[in-house]
């Protein structure tokens, strides 16, 4: 018996797409350009919704042990603390409760003191399944780690880049990729989801991911730019991003499946990393590739000496536009 | 690329095998491994948010390093001026980071001389590093200023923490739990971890509270035998020696010669006439009186070294022991001679931990999160193999093999290296998922665009391959440097993605390269495709 050989059973998106993308960039690019001003604006003006982990604090994830928690009565109980700021939030299921104390002044043991006093008041009726105590010393740490952890990503990837294309090449992928952290960050900003620990890893993977992207296009439009040497940066940089086209879609349509898995059953813990993933990865990561990582070759001088540059070989034709 | 010789296969397939072998013990309970040899028992750890647990960390007050050493500086200058016999304008005083004495002008020289002993060099076991632990300096004006090197603080703040680490150590094993980590962070930190603690509170209390040690004389009024049949005197009672000491029971006087505050330092040496292995220490001032007291007036008797009410060790004292310092020679190796010396020099905190960062996930939530991480995994897998199905038939399922080999692979290397899986160690094991099968896709995708450029389908497979890899690697490495700092910068449950994240991107290369392109090359030799249809 012999199977019948075939590689696709459907196709997500035609052969042969000819998309002007290229002619979106008067669109993309100043939308692009007033959607990061916004999220600028947004992290200034409304500013991220700091976990403990950068502002330290005390945190505590409680169960109520008789049914469904009574969120007032805990609030009036912890408000008459003296902690300053508690905050409540519903957090999973109706007897789940998540308990935010601000940082107390005082140094390292006065955070242990206020986790006392809030365990105390809650006495026996719930359950503490998670307590986090961050010290004023840990929390600007993290927040001095993670901020040079996340330059320094950046930098070694362009460096990367740079040496595997040219530095065009490495500059516009890095200007498209700091566009896509800046609007993840203006998300966060805008939904006001915990920016801990974990946010940087949705920012650092969002950053690989997407670069992994632009990377997938550009290794063709290099190709492209060997192959055909007297093509209009424009016409060559169309053909290259239209015949990537459907793995692009393909690959985000499988990781969207495996975060939306994420997503759906991962539970409450991860759900703003996963919900992050989701806007960066799937949401700006494909659009910036495509719009904006590609196009701004053109401003970036890719290949604009390329045509009186060439002589000897004859003229080619491309085979697809 | 197409053709793979029998060895090459053979290989690929080997290390794929043995990458999934190692994540074998993971699906067997503890007690089945356990029996088995060591090779075969590593496997992949449970991190602190999946099994329940503490994370403590903890951090020496260097104010308090600094306090104390400069007391123990000033002591020892009073004790040595007062030995020299020289009159002071001034007592020794601390002044910022020095000691500073005032003698009169005509004795600064021999004050000067005096004093120089207390500037060791640094280094302790292996030898001078070149720099000493006091700096001492004329001022003039008949001024002595002994000021404290930083080297000689940092060392100190170094030996604070070996110390904190071998005393929680011991307190933490005390209270009977199962696997506690506690490690050195940094130069001044300590981490404490325990797995599947239900109460962080008491576990903080144990680490902060103070070891105590003892120095105490044997009662001799009676034996110890009579004395456990009987009633001890009042002001005796029995203690047991430590299990290097055989858990002899000692009865020792209530009453304490010298306590563990009052020892500044413990070393591990040889008796130089013997050449056995020995343990030095040295008193403070008042300490060095009182025990040079008491050893004068109970030559002959036994005294005992008491830690955390166990007898370490019981010699008898054979002549007074003045100057502060002595010995103690028992059956020690150089490694329970070394152990004493920490003992000794821990047998109190140090100096004063703090807690600064304090994580403790209760066992509930940790097994709600790891069924939960089960549930999104399996989901996630079987989201993507129908769609990969679905989109590319029998090279979906190609691809889903290889997926399925890699997420083995992947914990099978998790396994061997011992690592940690945390929550979002899973994220990015299904990311994984995700990033895997792009390898795949863009390999296909690249086969059909060579077919519709009108190429043979073996051409096509062949050209499809070579030129999608190096995108593959391309892509993947700036995946990879993004994991990589991560992985630095990170820590605990962070740490565990970034893990998992690097190791699955190794592996999807690994199998892009190789596993995929032997199960295509395999499918090609054995269904010899005239055409490859498209659409």
């Amino acid at each position: 018996m012999r199977l019948h050989p075939s590689i696709p059973l459907m196709r997500i998106v035609p052969d042969d797409t000819k998309f002007d993308f290229m002619r979106f960039r008067r669109i993309s690019f100043p939308v692009s350009a007033l959607l990061s001003i916004a999220a600028i604006f947004l992290y200034f003006f409304h500013g991220l919704n700091f976990g403990i982990d950068f502002i330290g604090g005390t945190l505590l994830e409680v169960q109520s042990k008789s049914g469904p928690a009574d969120l007032a009565r805990m609030r009036a109980t912890l408000g008459g603390l003296g902690l300053g700021e508690v905050q409540l939030q519903q957090f999973g299921g109706p007897a789940d409760v998540l308990i935010r104390v601000a940082q107390q002044p005082g140094g390292e043991e006065a955070q242990q003191a206020a986790l006392a006093k809030v365990r105390q008041a809650l006495g026996n009726d719930v359950d503490i399944r998670r307590e986090e105590v961050v010290g004023p010393r840990v929390s600007k740490e993290l927040l001095a780690y993670s901020t040079v952890g996340l330059m320094l990503a950046i930098f070694a990837i362009l460096i990367y880049l740079w040496f595997r294309f040219e530095w065009q090449f490495a500059l516009g992928a890095m200007i498209a990729n700091v566009h896509d952290l800046v609007l993840t960050i203006g998300y966060m900003s805008l939904t006001q989801i915990d920016f801990d620990l974990s946010s940087i890893a949705a920012l650092l993977t969002i950053l690989g991911y997407s670069l992994n992207d632009t990377v997938v296009i550009y290794d063709r439009i290099r190709e492209m730019l060997r192959r055909y040497k007297r093509m209009a940066m424009p016409d060559l940089l169309n053909i290259s991003v239209n015949s990537t086209l459907s793995r692009s879609i393909i690959t985000h349509v499988t990781v969207t499946l495996a975060l939306l898995a994420l997503l759906l059953f991962g539970g409450h813990a991860i759900h703003s990393f996963v919900a992050t993933m989701i806007f960066g990865v799937v949401l700006v990561g494909t659009y910036t590739s495509v719009f904006i990582a590609a196009p701004i070759l053109i401003y970036l001088g890719v290949g604009t000496a390329r045509v009186e540059a060439e002589e000897h070989l004859p003229a080619q034709q491309p085979a697809r536009t | 690329m197409l053709y793979i010789s029998k060895w090459k296969a053979a290989a690929i397939l080997l290390t794929a095998f043995v990458c999934c072998l190692f994540a074998v013990p993971n699906f067997f309970p503890e007690k089945t491994v356990q029996q088995w040899p060591a090779w075969a028992q590593r496997h992949v750890v449970l991190g602190l948010d999946l099994q329940g647990g503490s994370h403590i960390l903890l951090q020496v007050d260097a104010n308090d390093v600094r306090r104390q050493k400069l007391q123990t500086l000033q002591d020892d200058v009073r004790r040595v001026m007062r030995e020299a016999g020289l009159r002071l304008v001034r007592a020794p005083a601390i002044r910022g980071n020095s000691v500073e004495v005032i003698v009169r002008d005509s004795d600064v020289q021999q004050a000067l001389a005096k004093l120089r002993p207390l500037s060791e060099p640094l280094g302790g076991f292996i030898g001078s590093a070149g720099t000493r632990s006091v700096n001492i300096e004329n001022a003039g004006g008949g001024v002595i200023r002994l000021t404290v090197t930083e080297p000689a603080l940092l060392e100190r703040t170094r030996q604070v923490v070996d110390q904190s680490v071998e005393i929680i150590e011991r307190r933490v094993n005390a209270m009977g739990l199962v696997e506690p980590s506690i490690q050195r962070q940094g130069i001044d930190r300590v981490l404490v971890q325990v797995p599947g603690l239900g109460n962080p509170e008491e576990l903080i209390k144990v680490i902060g509270t103070t070891a105590k040690l003892t120095f105490r004389l044997v009662d001799t009024s009676m034996t110890v035998e009579q004395a456990l049949k009987e009633h001890p005197p009042p002001d005796s009672e029995i203690v047991y020696g430590s299990a290097a000491e055989g858990r002899r029971p000692y009865l020792l006087e209530k009453r304490v010669i010298v306590s563990g505050e009052e020892l500044t330092n413990a070393q591990p040496g040889y008796d130089q006439r013997t050449g056995e292995p020995i343990v030095s220490f040295k008193f403070n001032t008042s300490g060095a009186r009182k025990f040079a007291q008491v050893t004068t007036d109970n030559v002959g008797r036994p005294f005992a070294i008491v830690l955390d009410d166990e007898v370490i060790s019981a010699p008898v004292i054979r002549e007074p022991i003045r100057g502060g310092s002595g010995q103690i020679s028992g059956n020690f190796t150089v490694e329970s001679a070394n152990n004493l010396a920490i003992l000794l020099r821990a047998g109190a905190l140090p100096a004063k931990l703090t807690v600064i960062e304090q994580r403790v996930v209760g066992a509930g939530l940790g097994q709600d999160s790891i069924e939960k991480g089960k549930l999104a995994s399996y989901f996630g897998a079987a989201l993507v193999v129908v769609f990969m199905i679905f989109t590319y038939g029998l090279f979906g399922v190609f691809a889903s093999i290889a997926v399925g080999i890699n997420i083995g692979m992947i914990f099978g290397i998790l396994s061997f290296l011992n690592a940690t899986l945390t929550l979002p160690g899973i994220i990015g094991i299904v990311l994984t998922i995700g990033i895997a099968v792009d390898s795949n896709v863009l390999i296909y995708e690249r086969i059909r665009e060579e077919v519709r450029s009108g190429r043979t389908p073996i051409n096509a497979i062949d050209a499809g391959f070579t030129r999608a890899l190096a995108t593959i690697l391309d892509s993947n490495i700036t995946t990879f440097i993004a994991a990589a700092v991560l992985f630095f910068i990170g820590t605990g449950p962070v740490r565990g993605f970034a893990v998992t994240l690097g190791i699955g991107i190794v592996t999807t290369v690994f199998t892009a390269f190789t596993l995929t392109r032997l199960i295509v090359a395999w499918w090609v030799g054995w269904a010899r495709p005239r055409q490859l249809a498209i659409s």
